[in-house]
């Protein structure tokens, strides 16, 4: 059960054993935030910063929860309010952050392999809070434990991952984990937003969502990410929503016991229609709760107990 | 070169009779048994605690709700640098505000375990009383905690393991004296 890692950088560097950590670890600690006191002492003393160069209150926030329910002192660092604006390289920010003595960067970067780089010259333990369009591992790692509470296994499970594929990190790092675990993961969008090369990652793809749901046991939609589509990538929102939205019509092809996820934020009636995104099915709300759990666990895994040996 | 077991102290029999006698202290300096609460410590605590409120039904007649602590977010000794402790559930589904607490654990030493378990409980809510069962007393304290019940007071040099099995997860009830691999005698 060890989890000998240095940094959570995405979900390819696990191994199914270490995303099985991380999970029971993240359900042990879940029962603290629905105490009185939502507080234990174990990373009393570290510093972590909260190193956010892209828009986010959902993943921002989840994690600076989970730093305080463990003790740890967070500090949020935004694009817009530092001295990014001035000119400062991302290389002189970590730097400069690092000569005051923290212990943690949660990053997120519209630069895809971003905290990679960070990782290769700065001292600290680096968590990828979203890198561009490459990995999202704790949203990933929060949607496997919703479904685990949802479904209890893995194993032949089919997981249908419905939107904008080419430019979701979501999508990306979901597909890596879930393939870990066992279970039939099946891609669908336009043809413009799912690339064949998924195929070498061991997904399914279909272009045609009302095929795609029947039997599904979890369907996860996906935003329209309208600002990282530097060109046009399909005719128009109408014509999206007709093909690819979730509808009450369209969940009726799944399976009866089908959960509804989505990462958000959602697009009310764009991908998701208001009854589908709302109705007992969805756990998207269950998913925003168990992403401080996730990120309790990530923070304890990698930050608590004393130095030991890092494999990696 | 194996660890080796120096002595065994305690048989089924003899743990069934610490247990009798312990039971009925803890009966007999609780007059509201209604107020009290156990808690045990993970992992063999918890068995203890479940044997205690089982022997306080069989005596008395009456329930005591037993919840279950894990410290490993409040310890402060991690004792092998190379393991990573495993985090599990507390549950404690029940309040512990102005309830007598009984914390149970299975070997007292150094003290710390204790000394986190308490501030844990403390983070939980505010107990009447907390009071101490462990089931070895084997000396050794670095802080300035005593148990209110013991099973046995086990005088041991501190290279030395105390084990305590039992039966829910060993398949039998006993207390052994280990000799950890590698050290000398003295």
């Amino acid at each position: 059960m060890a989890f000998n890692h240095k940094h959570l950088l995405g979900i390819q560097s696990l191994s199914a054993q270490d995303i099985r950590t991380i999970l029971d670890t993240a359900e042990s600690l879940s029962e603290i935030s629905s105490r009185e006191v939502k507080k234990v002492p174990i990373l009393r003393g570290k510093t972590i910063i909260n190193l956010f160069y892209e828009a986010s209150t959902r993943t921002r926030s989840s994690f600076e929860l989970a730093a305080k329910r463990l003790s740890a002192d967070i500090s949020n660092f935004s694009k817009a309010t530092s001295a990014v604006v001035k000119g400062e390289t991302l290389k002189d920010t970590i730097l400069n952050l690092e000569a005051m003595n923290i212990d943690a960067i949660i990053m997120r970067h519209a630069s895809s392999g971003s905290p990679h780089f960070v990782s290769s010259f700065c001292s600290s333990h680096v968590i990828n809070a979203g890198d561009g369009t490459h990995e999202h591992p704790t949203q990933a790692l929060l949607d496997a434990l919703t479904i685990q509470q949802e479904k209890q296994t893995f194993k032949d499970l089919k997981v249908v991952i419905v939107g904008d594929i080419l430019h979701s990190r979501v999508a990306r790092s979901d597909l890596y984990l879930l393939k870990k675990l066992g279970a039939k993961v099946v891609l669908v969008g336009p043809p413009s937003l799912v690339p064949p090369a998924f195929k070498k990652y061991g997904a399914q793809i279909d272009y045609n969502f009302d095929r795609a749901i029947e039997d599904a046991d979890v369907v996860m939609m996906l935003r329209i990410q309208l600002e990282r589509q530097k060109r046009i990538y399909f005719p128009s929102l109408s014509e999206y929503h007709e093909l690819f939205s979730l509808t009450p019509q369209r969940f009726s092809r799944a399976k009866h016991d089908a959960i509804i996820m989505h990462p958000g934020p959602i697009n009310r009636d764009v991908e998701i229609s208001t009854d589908m995104a709302d109705s007992a099915k969805s756990v998207i709300l269950k998913q925003v709760e168990n992403g401080i759990a996730v990120r309790m666990a990530v923070l304890y895994l990698l930050l608590g107990g004393k130095e030991r040996e890092i494999t990696d | 070169m194996e660890d080796k077991v120096k002595a065994k102290i305690m048989d089924s029999r003899k743990i069934k009779r610490s247990f009798h006698r312990m039971t009925h202290e803890i009966i007999e300096r609780n007059r509201d048994l209604n107020n009290l609460v156990i808690v045990g410590v993970r992992t063999r605590g918890v068995f203890i605690a479940h044997r205690i409120q089982g022997l306080i039904q069989e005596f008395e007649g009456i329930e005591i709700p037993v919840g279950v602590l894990d410290i490993t977010l409040y310890r402060d000794d991690f004792s092998d640098p190379t393991e990573q402790h495993i985090v599990k559930k507390t549950e404690i589904d029940f309040s512990i505000d102005k309830r007598d607490v009984l914390l149970v654990d299975d070997v007292l030493f150094t003290g710390r375990t204790i000394r986190a378990a308490m501030d844990s409980l403390i983070d939980l809510g505010r107990p009447k009383s907390i009071q101490l069962l462990v089931f070895i007393d084997r000396g050794h304290r670095e802080l300035p905690i005593r148990a209110d019940y013991v099973g046995k007071f086990l005088p041991t040099s501190r290279r030395e393991r105390v084990k305590l099995q039992m039966k829910e997860i060993d398949n039998k009830d006993e207390v052994l004296i280990i000799e950890p691999a590698g050290t000398k005698q003295e």
